[in-house]
């Protein structure tokens, strides 16, 4: 049989009934990303011997009958974003080429700390900068359904390596849309935990306001499961919230019935692919069927949002990237004559050009005569995001929208125009404005054949309802057990 | 017009390093004179991933000071972002605090002359320190360990009026931030460090002059030569009909004078922003007031007290409350012996004399308050005289014995007994007949050498007063002869 095929959760009993070892499960996973990798270019780095002797240390605690949790030996893979104390992390950028961290984020620690074998580090949009992973100074991954097109990002690499069956699950990062976005291009499901629920230590800063690390899975009950292991307070991250998450497995199989859904009429608006537009309403029935009410609400301000967003990251990504100078650690330029020379050439040279353009962006947004008029009249617009929320959320418990406005586009396709670019995370980023949990969960094909996905928003910390609800959707169809074409080429029994 | 026509205006900017075990915003130590680079973490480095944790107890000397700055301590303040671009400043910016600093609105009355002064503060914030550059020939090293340790900057109007009110004025704020146990006062070695504004208007003016920034001004005297130097620079240059460009000026402590750093069209956009890795400082009320009830008493208070209360002269005050530590002693040993002009007399006098002579830190002396106070007593009880005391106090220094302990050992006792003093008396008029009778016939002066030769023959122990009384007696005895 092929292994890969099985969800974490599946896996997980198969090592618990010992059915299966870790470390076969593992060089199932090693052997496909040989075989399979080589089209999708998911992963950047593959830590073999790590993984391997992390599978070992697992099996060897499940024969001693000391195993550590649903976790435990299972292997997964992390976005380039994650410090990983030993392995060179780059965050898909040529500036931190042979950067070896001195230790782990806090969620790569947990993982390890939960017995998961890592596999290696994902591919990326650079500094997860892009919603298409072709930002990347290794080049851009190709999404498993299609391999012309991409798997979205920034956290493409993830989702692509849990479509193809690489890894059991993944995790991403999500600044504007990053964990949602590629997963509802890729069948997979992705959260975006609510703004200080997992821990940011150890991960590469983007723009700390909006940051956060969530899994990518084949089902929802996969994601509970990671999600579970990295939702705690962390007191190394002074924005992680101090209480510790609730047991999401216990009501995940509760079903929607009562539960009220908002359906935003700005979010199927101009832009939106008429497919997608069509698989969620479809979906609205889905839940309506299951016995949640639905009702249109109206978030004004989301019009504003994306200029906002693009506002308030770019000036914080300015600030976050200027650590980044050649000095200490990563790339430092050659044959340079001064100080100024150093900053210049090492900077040029390192970072790529959507970097450089945000990095410019954000500079001037702070700038001395325009930051009235940028950066403090865009954090105003992001109050009024978080009102449109709150006010919403006193009616409804969660807001139902498409997760992308189109399935996966073509490599190259916007790549010229980077408004086009950021337009893929119009409908993900009101949920980073404002903080917010959200989930995506596949919601069926296209006629061409891709995936499309649903986005869940909830209130703050309800990550609980909002598993429940994308539960209850999975349950009513079978897209979870569709596989991308090539995955039936590979050979990979275990 | 002379520079008497001129109006000097100075404020002043004062960094202070915290005296916390562990820097602002990592576990790293504080510790100074470590290897390069060892008291670091990745925080300090500025490594990808970290993130700064506030440690609480700079907000605690933060609130402290600007209690006894009588400031406004505001309940929600904020962290700021400064950039720029600088090898010892690892993240290529500062953490800092921008537009809601933690204190505001202060003040700091000091004494000038004959009068007190009052300069408003402005503001007071926190912020980290970098880390230093080290340059070697054609090479330049970064050296860490000093990034990320806890400063309070304290900003004041441009209240000052001359270099030497400039002078008086940091040091009494030095005065209460060692006070206060928050800074170390170290003006040479960097802990407490200082920056001047200066400008000059003519007198009579209403809109002060464009004001010049003065940097590396690390020591009471050049802080007063730097101002003195820009002043007589900034009136030749009006008078001269030249204006006086907003900019930055080095002091070049080699020559005595300032010289330009940066110009205005130079200056740096900082680009500030709320830190978003930290959220807004809030404290609670009742935080403040804890504070407050534990602050202690501020030099100026208690160079009053002393006077009012304890009848001090005004130059004992100020130079027993001059030293926080001597204050301290002062303070421990009053409540033991209740005559303050003899302890003050004996604390700046032999106390003093000894810890400079020996120079060990008073914190650190073998004597305690409480043995000072005793060794008063037994000078007063007459069983020690005055000048043995001074030995018995040498010996208490080195031993940090008792003084009844020492007196005893080193038989320094005074013989306040009237029938050994009245056998040494009887012997010492016997062996000189000749000067009983140069006494006798008048020649009063003779006394005094009848009280040398008792004294010396009780090695300095005979109760004077006991020899005195006796002596006279004796002689009238012997006149009746």
């Amino acid at each position: 049989m092929n292994c890969t095929a099985l969800s974490l959760t599946q896996l997980s009993g198969r090592l618990a009934e010992k059915a299966l070892s870790s470390v076969e499960a593992t060089e199932a996973c090693l052997r496909r990303v040989e075989q399979v990798d080589p089209k999708v270019k998911s992963f950047i780095r593959v830590d073999r011997d790590g993984a391997l002797r992390a599978a070992q240390a697992s099996d060897a605690r499940r024969a001693a009958g000391k195993t550590v949790g649903v976790l435990d030996g299972v292997p997964v893979a992390l976005k380039d974003m994650l410090l990983t104390e030993g392995l060179e992390t780059t965050a898909g950028s040529k500036i931190l080429r042979g950067f070896i961290p001195p230790y782990d984020a806090t969620v790569v620690r947990l993982l390890r700390e939960a017995g998961a074998p890592i596999l290696g580090k994902l591919n990326q949009d650079e500094f997860a900068m892009g919603s298409s992973t072709e930002s990347s100074a290794f080049g851009p991954t190709h999404n498993p359904w299609d391999l012309s097109r991409t798997p979205g990002g920034s956290s493409g690499g993830s989702a692509a390596a849990v479509a193809a069956q690489l890894c059991f699950g993944a995790l991403g990062t999500d600044t504007g849309g990053s964990i949602r976005q590629p997963a509802a291009m890729t069948n997979t499901v992705g959260v975006k935990p609510t703004y200080g629920r997992v821990s940011r230590y150890g991960v590469i800063a983007y723009a700390s306001s909006f940051d956060q690390v969530g899994p990518i899975t084949r089902t929802v009950a996969d994601a509970a499961a990671m999600l579970q292991v990295l939702a705690r307070h962390d007191a190394r991250d002074a924005t992680s919230h101090r209480v510790d998450a609730p047991d999401y497995s216990q009501g995940l199989e509760g079903g929607v019935r009562g539960l009220r859904i908002g359906v935003p009429k700005e979010y199927f608006g101009d832009g939106l692919d008429s497919e997608v537009g069509e698989a969620v309403q479809r979906a609205a029935k889905v839940f309506e069927k299951l016995g949640a009410t639905l009702t249109d609400i109206s978030l004004p301000h989301t019009r504003y949002a994306l200029a906002t967003y693009y506002v308030l990251a770019p000036a914080e990504a300015s600030s976050n990237l200027a650590r980044y100078d050649g000095i200490r650690y990563g790339h430092r330029a050659q044959g340079i004559k001064s100080l100024k020379d150093l900053y210049a050439t090492t900077r040029s040279e390192g970072f790529g050009p959507e970097v450089k353009r945000r990095i410019m962006l954000g500079t001037y947004a702070l700038s001395a005569g325009y930051y009235d008029a940028y950066y403090r009249k865009a954090q105003q617009v992001r109050t009024l995001v978080q009102r449109d929320f709150q006010s919403a959320f006193q009616n409804v418990d969660v807001v139902l929208s498409p997760t992308s406005p189109v399935p996966a586009f073509r490599l190259g396709e916007k790549t010229q125009s980077p408004l086009a670019m950021y337009l893929m995370d119009v409908l993900t980023l009101p949920c980073n404005l404002a903080g917010l949990p959200g989930v995506s969960v596949p919601c069926g094909f296209t006629r061409g054949g891709l995936p499309m996905g649903l986005q869940l928003l909830g209130r703050p910390f309800d990550e609980a309802g909002l598993l429940q609800a994308a539960r209850a959707f999975e349950r009513e169809h079978d897209f979870s057990s569709r596989w991308p074409p090539l995955t039936r080429d590979a050979r990979a029994d275990c | 017009m002379p520079i008497a026509d001129f109006q000097p205006v100075i404020g002043l900017e004062v960094h202070a390093q915290l005296l916390t075990e562990s820097k602002i915003f990592s576990g790293a130590s504080t510790g100074f004179g470590a290897e390069p680079n060892l008291h670091t973490t990745e925080v300090c480095l500025g490594l990808p991933g970290a993130l700064p944790v506030l440690n609480e107890k700079v907000v605690h000397m933060a609130v402290r000071a600007g209690l006894a700055l009588n400031c406004q301590i505001r309940l929600h303040s904020v962290w700021a972002r400064k950039h720029y671009f600088y090898p010892d400043l690892p993240k290529g910016y500062q953490i800092t605090q921008y537009e809601e600093p933690i204190c505001e609105h202060g003040n700091l009355v000091f004494p000038f002359g004959d009068t007190e002064k009052s300069v408003r503060i402005l503001r007071i914030h926190m912020e980290e320190d970098a880390g230093k550059n080290i340059h070697q020939g054609a090479q330049s090293l970064v050296d860490l360990n000093r990034a990320g340790t806890p400063l309070l900057e304290i900003v004041s109007e441009p209240d000052l009026r001359s270099a030497d009110e400039a002078a008086e004025y940091l040091k009494a704020l030095r005065d209460i931030l060692v006070y206060l146990g928050v800074n170390d006062g170290n003006l040479e070695e960097g802990s407490f460090r200082c920056d001047a504004n200066v400008s000059v208007m003519k007198k009579g003016a209403t809109e002060f002059g464009t004001r010049v920034e003065l940097k590396n001004l690390n020591s009471f005297r050049f802080v007063k030569q730097a101002i003195d130097y820009e002043i007589a620079r900034q009136v030749e240059l009006v008078e001269g009909g030249g204006k006086v460009e907003q900019e930055t000026r080095l002091f070049d402590t080699q020559r005595g004078e300032t010289r330009a750093m940066r110009g205005k069209e130079d200056a740096r956009d900082y680009r500030y922003f709320p830190d978003p890795d930290l959220p807004p400082l809030v404290l609670e009320p009742a935080f403040v007031d804890g504070i407050k009830a534990t602050l202690p008493e501020l030099p100026l208070a208690k160079v009053r007290r002393y006077v009012d209360v304890l009848g001090l002269s005004e130059y004992d005050a100020r130079l027993l409350t001059a030293d926080k530590a001597l204050a301290a002693f002062f303070e421990s040993a009053l409540a033991h012996y209740g005559d303050a002009k003899k302890l003050a007399n004996w604390c700046l006098g032999e106390l003093s004399r000894q810890v400079n002579e020996k120079g060990v830190a008073l914190t650190q002396v073998k004597v305690t308050p409480v043995q000072l106070a005793g060794l008063l007593q037994a000078i007063d009880g007459k069983t020690v005289s005055n000048n043995a005391a001074k030995e018995v106090f040498g010996a208490m220094f080195e031993s940090g014995r008792d003084a009844q302990s020492v007196i005893a050992e080193k038989g320094l006792g005074q013989v306040s007994d009237t029938g050994a003093i009245e056998a040494v008396v009887n012997d010492i008029l016997a062996r000189h007949p000749a000067e009983v009778a140069q006494y006798k016939a008048g020649k009063v002066q003779v006394f005094g050498f009848f009280v040398g030769q008792v004294m010396r023959a009780m090695k300095g122990k005979g109760n004077p007063q006991t020899v005195n009384e006796l002596l006279k007696a004796k002689l009238k005895l012997t006149r009746a002869f």
